[in-house]
């Protein structure tokens, strides 16, 4: 049970600096209004560095310093790319610790999933697109015998990003690694609740990177995010957050006709059908896994399965085991490798989560175990913590209609194939879903018939670069993690050439 | 059936799907002397979702997907601060009354009060008979 050292104290692997402003073409920038704002750790609410209050003025800024670098950076080989990417992923696995420590304490999410997950995801994810950038084509198409269309691929050349606070390295790397891979440079910005972590990472890989290719812009969304959002100067936007605000992204890229990429989040199903339970075997305790999936990073997840659909037959043992499970995480210091549930990122999510557990209950879905705050004692007693919680109740109530982001999950029954298929698509939301059974058929059937972009098979929550990551209905726009989201970073060039000598005729 | 607290009536008496705290409506106050007439668009979704986002009144351009849940008057703000929701996410609210709170916070996509250390939050609970029975009928 190594308990990691806090950053700050003296024998931690990792320190954060006391302030951080900018990063703009390669170098720290003072926010040009002079403000700051402070930043605290979730684990016990006290701030432990200052950040840049950044404004439309520090925006121009960065998207300066990235038009100054993008014609260069669109240039180079895609050899050269891969090569800076693969080198960000060494230096990267080389402080794979102290990455996994910094995100952990400004996020609050437990370091055993920060150091078996988060870090070395991101790391993948940089080799990932290192390679498929070495291997995508153009193509050609032969019209006729003297006519070609050569399709080549272009970087769209300074692109904006915007990343969520539930894992901030990791966010930022999977809208980082196929935006450079692809030519382009970036204004990304953080989420204002864990600002700083982003920064540690730049101060470990900046080096690697021309002067401009990545720029940071700290800030509020309203006084940061919406300047870069809305500018002119942005060829692409890339958005990780909730509804509203991708809607409003979308009009203000439509101001400038620029496409955007949203992932939006979900109420996403993890349906366990009768023959799980059939045998008490290692499958069996894999699905139980799976149900206790959703307190994974504190239910901080897009696609938590916040919905669990039993089947009649075996509900209520299924149910008991599950909630055995459950009852078994450990909650505590986010530092210590034993933690399995941490604290939730900030204190209006706490709040938001306790409103939900409130709502829950009013409107007469039962509480099987948890619902309430947890107070850990000592210094973590400031921090934001809520004992896992397992709500019984119908699909028609709002637990199961609206993502709480907590370490929730409403459970209900289903009668049969069709009953499950019809609850787990009644959602405004199509990002995750999994199914869980020991038929091949079924299995099949009931993926393709979930309007979710990613269905699980007997496995929940494995974001493998290579695999399409994306949202159905109101969940989004675009595929991440895949090398297809290198063409939502690129232009398509056609050339179509003529090899003939003679006249077409008309006049 | 339950009476409906006279506090969450609107002013002319009539009843409302949306109510404000006292918290919540200084806020607004401060929010609308610093930047103008407000707006609220209830967010769904990922992160800082599942929270009403305040905006400048116009700066998010509602649709006919749109519904208009309540046009709220708060005492020291000029003009009634609009309270909207997707239509599509109406349809599974409808059945609950909301109270726009405060609560310390960070953060909350492009929300105008932010950078003020706090954030709107919906407090919920069901629609009484009375109010249902006028409200949804």
């Amino acid at each position: 049970m190594p308990l990691f050292a806090a950053p700050g104290q003296t024998d931690a692997l990792m320190s954060y600096q006391s302030r951080y402003d900018h990063w703009i073409g390669g170098e720290f920038a003072a926010p040009a209004d002079g403000r700051y704002f402070e930043n605290p750790t979730p684990i016990t609410g006290r701030s432990f560095c200052e950040v840049a209050r950044g404004t439309a003025q520090d925006v121009e800024r960065a998207l300066d310093a990235a038009h100054a670098a993008a014609p260069a950076w669109g240039k180079t080989s895609p050899a050269e790319r891969a090569e800076i990417l693969n080198k960000m992923a060494d230096r990267m696995a080389q402080n794979l610790d102290k990455l996994a420590l910094a995100e952990s304490f400004e996020n609050g999410k437990p370091i055993r999933e920060t150091l078996a997950a988060d870090i070395p995801l991101a790391i993948d994810h940089l080799r990932y697109f290192a390679g498929a950038i070495r291997a995508q084509e153009g193509s050609l198409s032969e019209i006729d015998e003297d006519t070609v269309a050569y399709h080549f691929h272009e970087p769209l050349g300074v692109v904006a990003q915007i990343i969520p606070w539930n894992f901030p390295i990791l966010m930022a790397i999977w809208k980082l690694a196929p935006a450079l891979a692809a030519g382009n440079a970036v204004v990304l910005k953080p989420a204002e609740q864990t600002p700083a972590s982003v920064h540690y990472l730049m101060s470990l890989v900046g080096d690697l990177l021309p002067p401009g290719v990545v720029n940071i812009v700290n800030g509020f969304g309203v006084e940061a995010g919406k300047p870069l959002a809305s500018s002119g100067r942005v060829a692409k936007v890339a958005f990780t957050g909730e509804t509203t605000t991708g809607r409003l992204i979308m009009q203000y890229a439509s101001e400038h006709l620029k496409p955007v990429t949203l992932e939006l989040g979900g109420k996403s199903p993890n349906i366990f059908f009768d023959d799980v339970s059939r045998q008490d075997d290692d499958f069996y305790d894999k699905a139980l896994e799976g149900f206790a999936m959703f307190a994974l990073n504190q239910g901080e997840v897009c696609t938590c399965p916040s919905r669990a659909l039993i089947e009649r037959g075996h509900y209520s043992d299924f149910l008991a085991a599950a909630i055995a499970r459950t009852e078994r995480m450990v909650q505590g210091n986010p530092l210590d490798t034993d933690t399995m549930v941490g604290a939730q990122a900030s204190n209006d999510q706490l709040e938001k989560i306790l409103s939900y557990l409130e709502i829950g209950q009013t409107e007469g879905a039962k509480i099987l175990t948890g619902g309430e705050r947890l107070d850990l004692g000592g210094e973590l007693s400031g921090g934001y913590y809520v004992q896992p919680t397992i709500f019984e109740g119908d699909n028609r109530m709002r637990i199961f209609q609206e993502e709480i982001f907590g370490p929730v999950v409403a459970v209900t029954r289903f009668e049969d194939y069709a009953d499950a298929i019809s609850i787990a698509n009644d959602t405004l939301y199509g990002l995750g879903a999994a199914v869980w059974t020991r038929d091949g058929n079924t299995a099949y059937r009931a993926g393709r018939a979930i309007q979710a972009g990613r269905v699980w098979t007997n496995c929940y929550h494995l974001y493998p670069a290579h695999a399409a990551f994306g949202g159905y209905k109101s969940s989004g726009i675009g595929r991440e993690n895949h090398k297809m989201m290198l063409e939502h970073y690129q232009q398509t060039k056609n050339l179509l050439v003529s090899y003939s000598a003679k006249a077409m005729g008309f006049f | 059936m339950t009476a409906v607290p006279d506090a969450e009536r609107s002013p002319e008496g009539t009843l409302s799907r949306v109510a404000v705290t006292d918290a919540a409506a200084e806020l607004m106050r401060t929010l609308s002397a610093k930047h103008g007439p407000l707006m609220f668009h209830q967010s769904g979704g990922c992160c800082d979702g599942s929270s009403p986002m305040c905006y400048l009144e116009g700066e998010f351009r509602v649709g006919a997907s749109d519904v208009l849940l309540a046009r709220l008057a708060v005492p020291g703000v000029e003009e009634p601060v609009t309270f909207w929701m997707g239509g599509e996410q109406f349809e599974r609210w409808r059945h609950t009354h909301l109270t726009v709170d405060v609560v310390p916070g960070r953060g909350g996509g492009f929300s105008l009060e932010a950078p003020e250390g706090v954030r709107f939050l919906i407090r919920s609970r069901l629609l009484t008979d009375a109010e249902d029975a006028v409200l949804n009928r």
